[in-house]
């Protein structure tokens, strides 16, 4: 069993070390997508042990949990290790054409599945301080695809993402420490449990509200979202595709593990924050979207509105709400990275990326731009397609509880959002070149690797959108386990774990008896 | 010994904060590394500071034996110590390409990647 | 910086410290020590080195680059963990296999754990490395 849950992180590693040592040969892009593929089977196949056997977990080297480390997948870990395997499968096949020899020889492969792994750690992982541990690879990852170029611009942007993302990093590993120091425990499911004997709820409260920060920075909510608008635009196509995909979405992922399993003592007063920080959020992105003429700076904007509407479905925390969280989720990191993807292919097109300096998209190639108007309608929330349930349940979400101006603003996001699409979709596709040169999608070398994943996930978009039955109803028994965390602690820690919560003393090491003494 | 600990803490934080509010480049990094021991101290100070002996089981016992010191905190604060020290040479050497490329570290001069508007 | 008293000494370091990191990976596990350690104080013998007769030469006495020896390291951990499989246990489950094991007497122990802080020895070694030479380098 724990092999199906090791699975998904052992072929990233692996795949990387194997593209490393081959990074002089061409060989090792093919290798990153071989590897990919095969992560996406693992992943697949641990989506349906899950579906069959509900929460899964896992002892890594056979120690029991809470002392050892524990790998655990409910649903809503499975689909967004599925949705990272897809993620990461497109980006690789794009990167066949889109990343050349020189930084393949700098390691870009062995970076993008080290990335991967991350990610997907973080998704698995069921304890705290590994979760910090996938952090830090992912971050470190990330950090060295984001310079890799070494430009003036990529070292700029670099810094900054650098420098906010290690204070969000240490205000973490703080709250680490002090909820250390309150419950003597750090698995998820164990500090489920011992939260709720901790005599002091308000220092919880407090912990509470250090995690909220140090994941807000990750997942770029409101008042601390400066550094990805910074450093989205600077690094190539493939790049930022897999970061404006799953590097904020594990930020939300995180948030949302933390403030339904653990931190769901005072919902009234942290959720309520939450609240307003996703409608702020929500609002600043869209406003910035507007203010920008760059696609990609656009597109970044865009991704930190997104991000309001999945902590607005947390916040809200009812059943139907968490629904469209899940939801949002898992249609934002396919429709988003698709979007970046599509603004690598338009600016080998014309050459430039500001909007307002290209141009003649449409006349390009008509193909591209249905392309694009598929993902970018997703985005805005256009029926049929995925972005328009993910909205419609979190809008519905919030009339339920009677948040009359939290749907007002989720509403008027959405109309912002087609205006920022209509600006991309007149200024690109729709108007002439202002140079007077005709972009020609048909004598693009290497098109065929930019386009087979560009459309693979468009009809990924279609899918869902078409048919939005099995994953709504998907969605809704992960958000049902979100709520109750019986399943996920007795997986991990085994049946009798909610009865009896003080485990056996005569089973444990000397040093966990003194700590329970003390 | 906790409380002189968590003011020792609460030094280090505030030391941080204020180099790190600093526009100099380098000055923001001293500062990390200063709020950075200031948690890897919090995570050993809430494993409870006791004058046992190392958590060592010595030959033939499965136990340690007598007060043996709290070994977690320990192996948290050695993991975040490494990676700390991973990140921060990173960082470190992210800033020397930085001056050599920008010709700054002053951080309010670093609009490369995100130029201010004309007019 | 070219000195000789340095150069003839770190001759004489160098040696000694990979013999000692060599030591100190084997007394790990039971005792304190390990690969992590044992990396380090590998490291710093090349670091000495490095500082005594230049990067280029420490490069050249390393053989291989040290990013391909910390990934070769990440490998045999990873194949540590793995190894595991063959015997059905759960990822990262240490293997033993005690040689002439007696009673009273344990033997020669060889552990898939002693494969795996070989693989941390290369990573700590190789990434150390690759840092410090490339900070040398740019200065």
């Amino acid at each position: 069993m724990s092999w199906y849950l090791s699975l998904p992180l052992i072929l990233p590693f692996v795949t990387a070390i194997i593209c490393y040592l081959l990074r002089e040969r061409a060989i090792g892009a093919w290798i990153s997508v071989a590897g990919s593929a095969v992560g996406l089977v693992a992943a697949v196949a641990l989506m349906a042990l899950v579906l069959d056997h509900g929460v899964v977990a896992g002892q890594m080297g056979n120690w029991p949990a809470p002392f050892g480390i524990t790998l655990v997948a409910d649903l809503l870990s499975a689909v967004m290790v599925l949705i990272t395997a897809i993620t990461a499968l497109a980006v690789a096949i794009y990167a066949l054409s889109d990343v050349d020899a020189r930084h393949g020889r700098f390691g870009y492969h062995a970076l993008f599945q080290i990335l991967i792994a991350g990610v997907t750690g973080a998704f698995l992982t069921g304890d705290l301080f590994n979760l910090y541990v996938w952090f830090e690879v992912m971050l470190i990852a990330s950090f060295g695809l984001l310079v890799l170029n070494g430009g003036k611009e990529q070292i700029d942007g670099g810094v900054k993402y650098v420098v906010l993302n290690l204070v969000s990093t240490i205000i973490f590993l703080m709250g680490i420490g002090l909820l250390y120091g309150q419950t003597g425990t750090l698995n998820f499911a164990d500090l489920a449990i011992k939260v709720r004997e901790v005599e002091n709820q308000a220092l919880l409260t407090v912990i509470a509200m250090m995690f909220m920060v140090a994941f807000g920075v990750k997942a770029a909510a409101f008042p601390v979202f400066f550094w990805l608008p910074a450093a989205y635009h600077t690094p190539s196509f493939s790049v930022s595709a897999v970061f404006a995909g799953l590097l904020t979405k594990v930020g939300v992922y995180a948030l949302m593990r933390m403030f339904t399993l653990v931190f769901d003592h005072d919902i009234g007063y942290t959720h309520t924050i939450l609240l307003w920080v996703a409608c702020l959020t929500m609002v600043t992105g869209v406003l910035g979207a507007a203010a920008q003429s760059d696609f990609r700076k656009i597109l970044s904007f865009h991704i930190i509105s997104q991000i309001g509407y999945m902590i607005l479905g947390l916040a809200i925390y009812t059943p139907l709400a968490l629904v469209g969280a899940v939801f949002y989720l898992v249609h934002h990191i396919i429709v988003k990275a698709n979007l970046f993807l599509i603004a690598g292919i338009s600016q080998r097109l014309t050459g430039g990326s500001d909007v307002y300096k290209i141009g003649g998209l449409y006349k390009a190639s008509p193909f591209l731009a249905v392309l694009f108007l598929i993902p970018a309608f997703s985005l805005a929330g256009f029926p049929p397609l995925s972005g328009f349930w993910a909205k419609y349940v979190i809008v519905k979400a919030s009339l339920d509880e009677g948040l009359w101006v939290v749907a007002f603003i989720a509403l008027a996001v959405g109309l912002m959002t087609i205006y920022s699409m209509t600006k991309i979709w007149a200024e690109a596709f729709w108007k002439p070149h202002p140079d007077g040169i005709e972009p020609k999608l048909a004598t693009l070398p290497g098109r065929a690797a930019l386009l087979v994943p560009v459309i693979f996930l468009a009809v990924l978009t279609m899918v869902i959108g078409l048919m939005p039955d099995p994953f709504v109803e998907f969605a809704t028994r992960a958000s049902v386990q979100l709520l109750d965390s019986t399943a996920y602690i007795t997986a991990v820690l085994g049946e009798d774990a909610i009865a009896a919560p003080v485990p056996d003393l005569d089973d444990l090491p000397t040093t966990e008896i003194l700590e329970v003494e003390q | 010994m906790e409380q002189l600990m968590s003011i020792l803490i609460g030094i280090l934080v505030a030391g941080s904060v204020y180099l790190m509010l600093a526009r100099s480049l380098m000055r923001f990094l001293f500062g990390l590394i200063l709020l950075s021991n200031a948690a890897n101290l919090a995570i050993f100070v809430s494993g409870r500071m006791t004058s046992g002996a190392p958590p060592l089981v010595p030959d033939g016992l499965d136990t340690p034996v007598g007060v043996v010191a709290n070994a977690l905190p320990q192996a948290l604060v050695l993991t975040a110590i490494v990676i700390g020290f991973g990140l921060f040479a990173f960082a470190l050497i992210l800033a020397v390409r930085a001056y050599r490329s920008l010709g700054t570290l002053n951080t309010d001069e670093m609009r490369v990647a995100e130029p201010k508007e004309q007019g | 910086m070219k000195s000789i008293i340095l150069i003839a000494g770190s001759r004489l370091l160098v040696a000694l410290l990979t013999v000692f990191s060599v030591y100190m990976l084997l007394r790990g596990h039971n005792q304190p020590g390990g690969g992590f350690i044992g990396g380090l104080v590998a490291a710093v013998g090349f670091v000495i080195f490095a500082i005594a007769c230049g990067t280029e030469d420490a490069r050249k006495a390393l053989r291989f680059r040290p990013t391909d020896i910390a990934a070769v390291g990440l490998g045999m951990a990873l194949f540590a963990g793995i190894m595991a499989a063959i015997w059905s246990d759960a990822f990262f489950t240490g293997q033993w296999l005690f040689i002439n094991a007696t009673p009273e007497d344990k033997g020669i122990p060889l552990s898939s754990v002693l494969i795996f802080d070989v693989g941390v020895f290369l990573v700590v070694l190789g990434s150390v490395l690759a840092i410090v030479f490339a900070l040398e380098e740019e200065v």
